[in-house]
C-alpha cells in the first residue's frame, strides 16, 4: 500500500492489547463522513475481561481528523471513565487534546436533562390536569384583578391613557366592520336557503324571514361576531401584551408604580364591551339583509312583505337579549387575550402560542357562554 | 419626590450611609434553589456591579432587589425601610425612587421617545404638558438624543433605544438606578460611551448605582463595589471592590472570571 492510497483510506481503528494496557491505533482520514468506525465496537472490547487499566493511543497513521474523531474519541472517554479505565491522551494530536479538554471543561449541569424523555400517560395526564386547576386560579387571580381596575375606573381613579383607549375603540370598533358584514351576511344567506328548501315545499316561503331575523338576532349576530372578533382582535391583544412582556415593557409599568392592569388592559376590555353589542346590532342587521337578499331573488318574495315580516317577529326582550350577549362575549374575548397577553413566556414561540391559547380560549368561552344564555333565556322565557 | 438630586458629594471608607441592604437572601424558582445566603451592602453613591457567569442568576437578584421576584427567604432593606415585608402601596411609593434600565430598552413601543420620558413625569408629577415636554427633551438631551423626541421606539438604533431607556429611568430624578446588561448587544464604542454616561450620571444625579453586567471593561470602568455569584455553589463568593479582588482575591473562580481565563486553574470555566 503506498503513501496516496493511505492518504486517502476511511478512517480506521486497531486494538493491540498487552496485558493491562490497550493501545488505540487511529489511522487513515477521520473525517465526518458515515463510513468513520462506532464506538461501541470499541466500548464492547474495554468490558471484555480482564479489562485493560490503561488506554493509550498512536496517531501516527492518522493523515487528518474533524469533528468526526473528536466525538470518537469523547464516546470512549465516556466509557473509559465508567470503567475506570486511565486514559494517556500523550499519542493524540495537540489540536484533538484541546478540543477534548473544551469540551469538557464545563460539567453537565445536573437536571438540564430532564424533560428530554417522555413521561408515562398517567404522569401526563396528572400535569395536565394540575396545570389546569393553576390556570383556572390564574384565570380567577386576573380576573379578581381587573374588577378592582374597573371599579378605580369607575370612581375615575384608573390610570390610562384616553389615545390608547380611542386607539382599541378605533381597533375593534370601525377596523373590525368589513369583515363583519361580509361574514354576517353570508350567514344570513346561508341560514335563508336553509329554510327555503324546507319552507317552500309547504308553501310557506315567507316564513324564511322569521327563521333569519330571529336566528340573527337571538344567537347567530352575536356569536358569528364574538368569533371572528376572538381570531381578530382577541388574538391581537394576547400578541400585542406578549410582546411587550417579551421586551419587558410591562415590567417597566409595573416598576413605575403604575399598573398595566389599568394601563393596557382596561382600556382594551372597555373598548371590546363597548364596541360589542354595536358591531352584533349592526350584524344582525346585515344577516336579515342577506336573507333578503335569497327571498326576493330566488323565493319571488317582495322586499316591503319580507321586511313586514321579519319586523313583526321581533319582540323587545330578542333585542336586549342580542345585546346583552354581545356584551358579555365582548367582555370574555378582551378577557381571554389580555390574560393570555400577561401569561406569555420570555420567547418569540410563546408569544404564537399566546395569540393561539386566546383564540382557543376565548371561542370556547363564548359557546359556554352561548349555551348557558340558553338555558337562562329559555327558564325566564325569553 | 425632588429632593433626590442633591445628594452630597461622595467621600470614600465606609462613613457613607448603606443604601441598599441584602440580608440572607434565598432566591428561588418552585423548588428550584438559584442561589442561597447572599448578604452585602451597596453605599450611596456606589456603583454596585452584579457579576458572575451566564445563568448564575444576576438577572434574577435584580429582579428581587426591585420587586419583581419575591424572595424565598431573607430581606432587602433600603437604608431603613423593609423592602421585602412593605406593603404594596409602599413599595410602589420607593419604587418611585428608582430607575431602571432594562436589558432590551423596553421603551413602551406604541409611544414616541418624548411621551416615553414624560409619562411617568405625567403620572407622579404636578408638572403641566408644557413643562413635561421641556424635562422630556432635557432628559433626551442629556443622554445625547437631542432632537428625538418625536421618534418611536422602533425608528431609532439599538444603541439609541438603551440611552433612551436610560432618559426614561432618570426622569424622576431617581435615588438608585438598576442597569441590566446595559452594554448587551452594544458595540465596544457605544458600549464605554454608555459607561461614561453612568458614570457621569453617578457624578452629578448624586445617584446609587447597580449594574447587573458579565462585560469586564464595563466592571473595571465603573465599578467600585460588587457581589460575584457563582451558579456552581449556588451562593456570592466574594465582595467589594473588583480591582481589589483582581489584586487580592485568591479564589480561583474569582481570578479566573476576572483575567478572562487567562489563570486557568478554576473548577468553574467562564469566558464571561
Amino acid at each position: 500500500m503506498n503513501a496516496t492510497q493511505l492518504q486517502s483510506q476511511p478512517g480506521k481503528v486497531l486494538l493491540d492489547r498487552s496485558d493491562t494496557t490497550l493501545m488505540l491505533r487511529l489511522s487513515g482520514r477521520w473525517h465526518l463522513s458515515r463510513d468513520l468506525p462506532s464506538a461501541s465496537q470499541l466500548v464492547a472490547e474495554l468490558a471484555r475481561q480482564p479489562v485493560p487499566r490503561r488506554l493509550r493511543f498512536d496517531t501516527s497513521g492518522l493523515s487528518g481528523w474533524d469533528s468526526g474523531l473528536v466525538s470518537f474519541l469523547l464516546e470512549v472517554e465516556t466509557a473509559c471513565r465508567e470503567r475506570g479505565i486511565q486514559e494517556d491522551r500523550e499519542g493524540l494530536p495537540a489540536g484533538v487534546r484541546r478540543l477534548i479538554e473544551l469540551a469538557q471543561a464545563v460539567p453537565e449541569k445536573e437536571g438540564a436533562r430532564t424533560g428530554a424523555g417522555r413521561a408515562p400517560l398517567l404522569e401526563r395526564v396528572g400535569d395536565w390536569v394540575m396545570a389546569y386547576s393553576v390556570g383556572m386560579e390564574d384565570f380567577l387571580a386576573f380576573f379578581g384583578e381587573l374588577s378592582v381596575a374597573l371599579n378605580r375606573f369607575v370612581r375615575r381613579k384608573a390610570r390610562y391613557r384616553t389615545i390608547d383607549l380611542a386607539e382599541a375603540v378605533q381597533q375593534c370598533g370601525p377596523e373590525a366592520v368589513g369583515i363583519v358584514s361580509l361574514i354576517a351576511f353570508l350567514v344570513g344567506v346561508i341560514l335563508a336557503f336553509m329554510g327555503a328548501v324546507q319552507l317552500s315545499q309547504f308553501g310557506a316561503s315567507i316564513y324564511v324571514a322569521d327563521l333569519v331575523g330571529i336566528g340573527m338576532v337571538r344567537d347567530m349576530g352575536a356569536m358569528m361576531t364574538a368569533i371572528i372578533m376572538s381570531g381578530r382582535t382577541g388574538a391581537a391583544f394576547a400578541a400585542k401584551l406578549g410582546t411587550m412582556k417579551v421586551t419587558q415593557e410591562i415590567d417597566a409599568f409595573t416598576t413605575m408604580g403604575i399598573s398595566p392592569l389599568e394601563f393596557l388592559v382596561l382600556p382594551r376590555v372597555l373598548a371590546l364591551i363597548m364596541m360589542m353589542p354595536l358591531l352584533c346590532l349592526f350584524a344582525d342587521l346585515v344577516g336579515i339583509l342577506g336573507g333578503a337578499f335569497v327571498g326576493v331573488s330566488m323565493l319571488d318574495l317582495s322586499l316591503s312583505a319580507y321586511m313586514r315580516e321579519t319586523i313583526s317577529t321581533f319582540t323587545f326582550a330578542n333585542f336586549i337579549g342580542g345585546l346583552v350577549k354581545g356584551t358579555t362575549y365582548g367582555g370574555l374575548i378582551a378577557l381571554a387575550g389580555c390574560l393570555r397577553g400577561f401569561q406569555c413566556g420570555n420567547s418569540s414561540s410563546a408569544v404564537g402560542d399566546a395569540a393561539t391559547q386566546a383564540v382557543v380560549m376565548s371561542i370556547v368561552m363564548v359557546v359556554a357562554a352561548c349555551g348557558a344564555f340558553a338555558v337562562a333565556f329559555n327558564i325566564l322565557r325569553i | 419626590m425632588a429632593d433626590s438630586t442633591a445628594a452630597p458629594a461622595v467621600s470614600g471608607g465606609d462613613q457613607r450611609e448603606a443604601h441598599i441592604v441584602v440580608r440572607n437572601l434565598t432566591m428561588a424558582y418552585g423548588d428550584f434553589v438559584l442561589m442561597r445566603n447572599l448578604n452585602f451592602t451597596v453605599r450611596r453613591g456606589d456603583i454596585f456591579v452584579i457579576m458572575g457567569g451566564s445563568g448564575c442568576g444576576k438577572s434574577t437578584l435584580l429582579r428581587h432587589l426591585i420587586g419583581l421576584k419575591e424572595p424565598a427567604t431573607g430581606e432587602i432593606f433600603y437604608r431603613d425601610f423593609n423592602f421585602t415585608a412593605a406593603s404594596v402601596e409602599e413599595r410602589e411609593a420607593m419604587l418611585r425612587r428608582f430607575g431602571i434600565l432594562y436589558q432590551s430598552g423596553a421603551l413602551w413601543s406604541s409611544m414616541t421617545l418624548a411621551e416615553n420620558v414624560g409619562l411617568p413625569l405625567g403620572e407622579f408629577t404636578d408638572l403641566n404638558e408644557e413643562q413635561i415636554k421641556k424635562i422630556a427633551s432635557l432628559k433626551l438631551a442629556l443622554v445625547g438624543l437631542k432632537g428625538f423626541e418625536d421618534f418611536y421606539p422602533s425608528e431609532i438604533s439599538g444603541g439609541m433605544q438603551k440611552r433612551a431607556g436610560l432618559a426614561r429611568a432618570i426622569a424622576l430624578d431617581p435615588e438608585i438606578l438598576f442597569f441590566d446588561e446595559p452594554s448587551a448587544g452594544l458595540d465596544p464604542i457605544s458600549s464605554r460611551l454608555l459607561d461614561e454616561l453612568i458614570l457621569e450620571l453617578r457624578d452629578s444625579l448624586g445617584a446609587t448605582i447597580v449594574v447587573v453586567t458579565h462585560e469586564l471593561p464595563s466592571i473595571f470602568t465603573i465599578a467600585n463595589n460588587s457581589v460575584f455569584l457563582d451558579a456552581e455553589s449556588r451562593t456570592q463568593i466574594a465582595t467589594g471592590d473588583p480591582h481589589e479582588m483582581l489584586a487580592h482575591s485568591t479564589d480561583p473562580r474569582v481570578r479566573k472570571f476576572l483575567t478572562r481565563g487567562a489563570e486557568k486553574d478554576g473548577a468553574q470555566n467562564d469566558h464571561g
